[in-house]
């Protein structure tokens, strides 16, 4: 689809503008100053209400003006009351944040009762309206943009050292405070060049939610600010054209909703931080270890009747760790398909490969339990439960080592026999890989 | 390898005066510090010896950080001065390392362990510039030598407890620093870290460093340091371990809070207008 010169230019400021709150909110979010920014975002209003009753223009850049020097004054009130009051952070922010904006609020309404107050537009500072912008608008989000970005290249490693660890960039002689406020100065001027497009009430979305997003995907504060400018110059662009095809609908919101998708996709999918992972790692551990278990049962039951590899019935597998029959003949199941066991309608028997896998398991948790008695000196009715867990967990390595520190024990200390490794019959983990 | 610790002494030397031998490392005088109307120290006199290695010990809300911090510049006392190699702190920034607490920063901070201890290398980069090769190999260098190279480019939050101190401890090697500052180096590491974290001390005392940390364990403290430092609110009393790290002094260091001596501290800081302080840059 082709686009319209005033919808291209649109695009251009919103895009530049995801850019730079993607980078600065990066920052904000490592420094814990989420909130911060919020307060920040809210207390613009009454400047740009102040600003427009002053000078009675529709022109940007003084209600931009205004804006700035609100909403530096908004945090300045915050930071204060934090120093030299009682309250604490997240109450300072709280109070300062609805004060300013219900000022605000007060004087829109008086402003949209004036002759000229219908006409003024300012009501898209609220929600923004990104259709509304001009090509001065957008020069003046590019070129501030452009200050912002400089800035940060600049600065990068004394904003690294402030977001890291303040007090050591203290001691290292650095001036923390102009370099806070100099994070400050960015913040605000990101808010301001936001105001008409994103509109101050879900400003912080706009600068939080890229970077938050970003920050599931990558380690590295340098790939972290790539990402978060990427996420939020997309997501502005997105979110611009779903508020134009959309009943025209405040484009704020529209923004808002489609990088809270991206942060839930990235909270859920990305690797290693990511939710989905996370649970299915969990529940292929849990599924090991249930298969172990059950090879290690029927070991033991083989033990118990002096008879190695002997059929153990349903019932007597059933009764061993309270599981239903079904559970039991899925697990079967699964594990006669990896060759570990054979089924019949009687009952089950481990197959030579089961045998020497289930062998290993009993072997680890023996060790285990004489690493305990001996070395922490725990009596013997507790060293079971924890070397149940154990014996899933320790790697071949740690077997090996644990084996030559205690000089290749025997018999564990309840004196049942440990197994020795057969020969290459019994793979280092049985089963890792096989489910 | 050019190991840090074999590097030429304090890089500011050249262009100051060399302090004269008996000179302390630390000199402070009358030092009273507090937070709000929260008195943390009370009139402490005490200089620290050049080239030991010195343990601050004493219960919880002694001022064993704040002492740390006001040797750094980072707190602004009430009264008195402190004097570091002879000079105010603010000439002595290069010569001073610091390490400090582990659990004062995020260790889920999208770094690397590497990154991290280039930052002790900031100080001498200067605004803009960006640190380079020469830097990262010096970091390596100082990781090599509290012996995790291999997990440089490790995210700083997969690090064991005793690896993150490890950082910190390398970090400050980065500075090359003539004294070094460190607050609790020993809390919460593992038997190897701790040994470890020992024989680097004793390393930086055999190159004639001075190392002051603020220690807990009061059973290692004749045994890790040469010189120790008793404090609650006031200095109890300062020597050689020896002759100060007495029964006597540990009883009168733990044993008995007190009382008099805080409320008045409190009332009188109430009745004196609330004085602001505690904050690194306030005037």
């Amino acid at each position: 689809m082709s686009l319209s010169y005033s919808a291209q230019v649109v695009l251009a400021g919103v895009s530049l503008l995801g850019v730079a709150g993607g980078v600065v909110g990066s920052f904000a979010l490592l420094r814990r100053q989420s909130l911060l920014s919020d307060a920040l975002a809210h207390a613009a209003l009454p400047g740009v209400c102040v600003a427009f009753l002053l000078t009675e223009s529709k022109s940007s850049l003084p209600l931009l003006v205004g804006a700035l020097v609100s909403g530096l004054l908004g945090t300045l009130a915050v930071t204060t009351l934090v120093r030299r009051s009682r309250l604490k952070a997240d109450s300072a922010i709280g109070v300062v944040l609805s004060v300013f904006f219900a000022l605000g609020i007060v004087l829109l309404t008086r402003i949209q009762k004036l002759p000229l107050g219908n006409q003024s537009g300012l009501d898209k500072y609220l929600f923004g309206q990104a259709a509304t912008l001009m090509p001065r608008d957008v020069a003046t989000i590019g070129a501030l943009t452009a200050v912002v970005l400089l800035l940060v290249a600049f600065f990068y490693k004394e904003l690294k050292l402030l977001c890291f660890d303040r007090e050591f960039g203290a001691s290292l002689g650095w001036p923390m405070r102009r370099i806070e406020l100099l994070l400050v100065f960015l913040l605000v001027t990101v808010v301001v060049v936001g105001l008409q497009a994103v509109g101050v009430v879900l400003m912080v979305a706009a600068l939080i939610t890229p970077a938050a997003a970003a920050r599931q995907w990558t380690d590295r504060l340098s790939t972290l600010l790539l990402l978060a400018a990427a996420i939020g110059g997309g997501v502005g662009v997105a979110g611009t054209l779903i508020s134009a095809s959309w009943a025209n609908a405040p484009t704020g919101p529209a923004i808002v909703v489609v990088s809270s998708a991206v942060l839930v996709v990235s909270l859920l999918f990305a690797p290693r931080r990511g939710l989905v992972w996370a649970r299915l790692r969990a529940r292929a551990l849990a599924r090991r270890i249930r298969r172990e278990n059950l090879l290690k049962d029927l070991y033991l039951e083989g033990e118990r009747r002096a008879a190695p590899g002997a059929l153990v019935g349903w019932s007597d597998l059933m009764g061993q760790r309270g599981q239903g029959r079904r559970r039991l003949s899925a697990l079967a199941r699964s594990l006669a398909a990896s060759g570990l066991l054979a089924r019949g309608s009687e009952g089950v028997r481990l197959t030579a490969e089961g045998e020497a896998a289930a062998r290993e398991l009993v072997r680890r948790h023996r060790l285990w339990e004489v690493y305990l008695a001996r070395r922490l000196e725990l009596p013997l009715d507790h060293v079971h439960r924890d070397a149940e867990v154990m014996e899933h967990a320790l790697t071949e390595s740690a077997v090996a080592e644990l084996e030559e520190l205690l000089g290749w024990p025997e018999r564990d200390p309840h004196g049942r026999p440990i197994p020795r490794r057969q020969g290459l019959a019994a793979p280092p983990s049985p089963l890792r890989g096989a489910a | 390898m050019s190991l840090a610790l074999e590097a030429p002494l304090a890089p500011a030397a050249s262009s100051t005066a060399a302090p004269a031998l008996l000179e302390p490392a630390i000199e402070i005088h009358d030092l009273t510090v507090a937070y709000g109307t929260q008195p943390v120290l009370w009139d402490v006199d005490v200089a620290l010896p050049e080239g030991r290695l010195i343990a601050i010990v004493g219960p919880n809300g002694a001022g064993k950080s704040t002492l740390l911090k006001a040797s750094l510049g980072l707190v602004t006392p009430l009264t008195g001065w402190v004097k570091v190699f002879g000079g105010p702190v603010a000439e002595r920034r290069s010569w001073i390392g610091y390490v400090p607490q582990r659990e004062s920063v995020d260790w889920d901070f999208p770094t690397s362990a590497l990154d991290v201890v280039t930052m002790g290398l900031y100080g001498g980069l200067g605004w803009f510039r960006r640190p380079g090769k020469a830097q990262r190999e010096r970091a390596l260098a100082c990781l090599e030598q509290v012996g995790i190279e291999d997990l440089a480019h490790r995210q700083i939050s997969q690090l064991s407890g005793g690896q993150q101190q490890r950082v910190f401890l390398a970090r400050a090697l980065a500075q090359d620093a003539r004294l070094y500052l460190m607050d609790e180096p020993f809390a919460g590491v593992d038997a190897t870290t701790e040994r470890a974290i020992l024989g680097l001390l004793q390393q930086l005392r055999r190159d004639g460093r001075t190392v002051v940390a603020v220690h807990h364990d009061l059973q290692t403290v004749s045994e890790y340091f040469d010189h120790v430092v008793l404090l609650n609110l006031r200095l109890v009393a300062a020597g050689p371990v020896e002759t100060t790290f007495t029964p006597e002094n540990l009883q009168r260091t733990y044993g008995g809070r007190l009382t008099v001596l805080s409320q008045t501290a409190e009332s009188l800081l109430r009745s004196g207008g609330r004085p602001r302080l505690g904050d690194e840059e306030r005037p």
